[in-house]
């Protein structure tokens, strides 16, 4: 695994007894020895760490707000404009053909963006910044800064006992926090449908603070396998599997993400990467949707599986993009797309499993309720 | 008990022999979520796929060890997959085999043989 890249918290993984595993281009701890069914339960009942310094923590700046957000508005269907300071936004960036090239996070701090994309996208969405952003606005890599996300009902006392101004803070605020003397950026956000924070460090302090919030009641480190349990009962999109470039933001039911102020009849209506074919989208509708799927049996329905209209013969009306176990629901979960006359919620429908129909239903997303606080 | 170098155990009671997985096995799959049985009266050969076991990572198969007939399965097993983990060469058993040709019984290893196996 000399090739990929660490983390600055590498050295610490392997000392808590994580498994490590390549992931995005990076030695990621996928499970601790607690494993991945623990990890995600005390997650959801205390608090849980996670690693995610792989993702991409960038900096655009320009001569002023209004410019940043205007300039970030040609590459995002987002209201960026409209971004309080201090306020936090989830965002698409958008192809020509209206697919998603990628998810991310944007927060105005003063007059600066900062956003957050994915690891396995980094590469691309900085290029595709800097081709379509500079000279006027300045797009700046943060390659020296570490991120950690501390998830679950227990997350506020743990950070808060490090920065009582931690606990002001509601879903999406940003703020500079001073964590036992180290200065961080904070977000009350995350990907586990939990209440939390995602703390962006510098890589030099990131292992003495990542130690710290270790040492606060009830918070456990926790690998990728929950990770991705976490956030699939949450209801939330794994880039790359539930939605990619093929797919545009109203098949995948990601409507909401899209604020009036850039549909047709607002203010600032499209001028952003495949304007026309999303516009037509909210106005038509779509021929697939990204749906849940609740499996009927124990069985869980993983990634690939066929989704049919029928026990037997019948057509193939659909996919599963993500399915597993989920440990606080008790059973199999899954999201997937299917043709949008099959997507009404409580529609009966069957996956392929080894060669076998078994039942699922359509069901509304998410699947464990959401814990944040507003 | 004999062990195989897919990580089961095998135990001979009369003509019949009991099957499972090693802890070491259950150690790698993790946490198991979902199992699913053979038919009891089921004829199978040696390497056939004859269990299926989902963990919270993956799907893994379980192989026939041998030729033979099955002859009970631990249903146990289907609604509380998690004995796996907690009692895999115990009460986590997955079929009876009759046995077909005994020595193919021969080839699998001792227990000091199977931990050298695994290192």
């Amino acid at each position: 695994m000399s090739d990929l890249n660490r983390t600055p918290l590498f050295d610490l993984h392997v000392e808590l007894g994580a498994k490590m595993v390549p992931f995005a281009g990076y030695e990621m701890p996928v499970q601790y020895p607690l494993g991945v069914m623990k990890e995600h339960q005390h997650t959801r009942k205390a608090a849980g760490l996670f690693d995610v310094s792989h993702m991409g923590q960038v900096i655009l700046s320009g001569p002023s707000w209004e410019a940043v957000a205007t300039a970030f508005e040609t590459l995002v269907p987002m209201d960026v404009l409209g971004l309080g300071d201090g306020r936090q936004r989830y965002g698409l960036f958008t192809n020509d053909a209206g697919g998603i090239e990628d998810d991310l996070m944007f927060a105005r701090r003063g007059d600066d963006l900062f956003v957050v994309v994915n690891a396995a996208c980094k590469t691309a969405d900085i290029a595709r910044m800097k081709a379509a952003l500079e000279p006027e606005i300045t797009v700046t890599a943060l390659t020296d800064r570490a991120l950690i996300a501390v998830q679950g009902p227990g997350a506020e006392a743990a950070v808060a006992a490090m920065d009582a101004a931690a606990a002001d803070m509601t879903f999406m605020d940003v703020r500079d926090l001073t964590l036992d003397g180290i200065a961080v950026w904070a977000s009350r956000s995350g990907y586990t449908g939990e209440d939390g924070y995602e703390i962006s460090v510098p890589e030099a302090q990131a292992e003495a603070l990542t130690r710290k919030l270790l040492a606060q009641d009830g918070v456990e480190a926790i690998g990728l396998g929950a990770r991705d349990s976490l956030r699939l009962e949450a209801g939330l999109c794994l880039y790359g599997h539930d939605i990619d470039a093929t797919t545009n933001p109203v098949e995948g039911a990601l409507n909401w993400a899209v604020q009036k102020v850039r549909r047709a009849g607002g203010d600032r209506a499209g001028g952003f990467p495949g304007a026309e074919p999303v516009m037509a989208a909210f106005e038509n509708g779509a021929a697939r949707k990204r749906v849940g799927l609740l499996p009927e049996g124990r069985a869980p329905m993983r990634e690939g599986v066929a989704i049919f209209d029928a026990a037997e013969g019948g057509t193939q009306v659909g996919t599963v993009t993500s399915g597993g176990f989920g440990p606080t629901f008790g059973g199999p979960v899954a999201m997937g797309y299917v043709a949008t006359e099959h997507s009404k919620i409580g529609t009966p429908l069957w996956g392929e499993v080894r060669g076998k129909r078994l039942p699922l239903t359509i069901a509304k997303l998410p699947f464990v309720a959401a814990n944040f606080k507003r | 008990m004999k062990f195989t170098e897919e990580h089961e155990w095998l135990r001979v009671e009369g003509d019949e022999v009991v099957v499972g997985i090693t802890i070491h096995a259950a150690e790698q799959l993790g946490d198991v979520v979902f199992v699913e049985l053979p038919e009891e009266g089921t004829t199978v050969s040696k390497d056939d796929e004859v269990v299926v076991i989902e963990s919270v990572k993956a799907a893994s198969d379980i192989l026939a060890p041998i030729d033979g007939e099955i002859t009970e399965v631990n249903s146990a097993l289907t609604d509380n997959p998690s004995m796996v983990n907690d009692d895999p060469q115990g009460e986590a058993w997955f079929f009876k085999l009759k046995v077909s040709d005994a020595s193919q019984m021969d080839e699998f290893m001792d227990e000091a043989g199977y931990q050298a196996f695994i290192g």
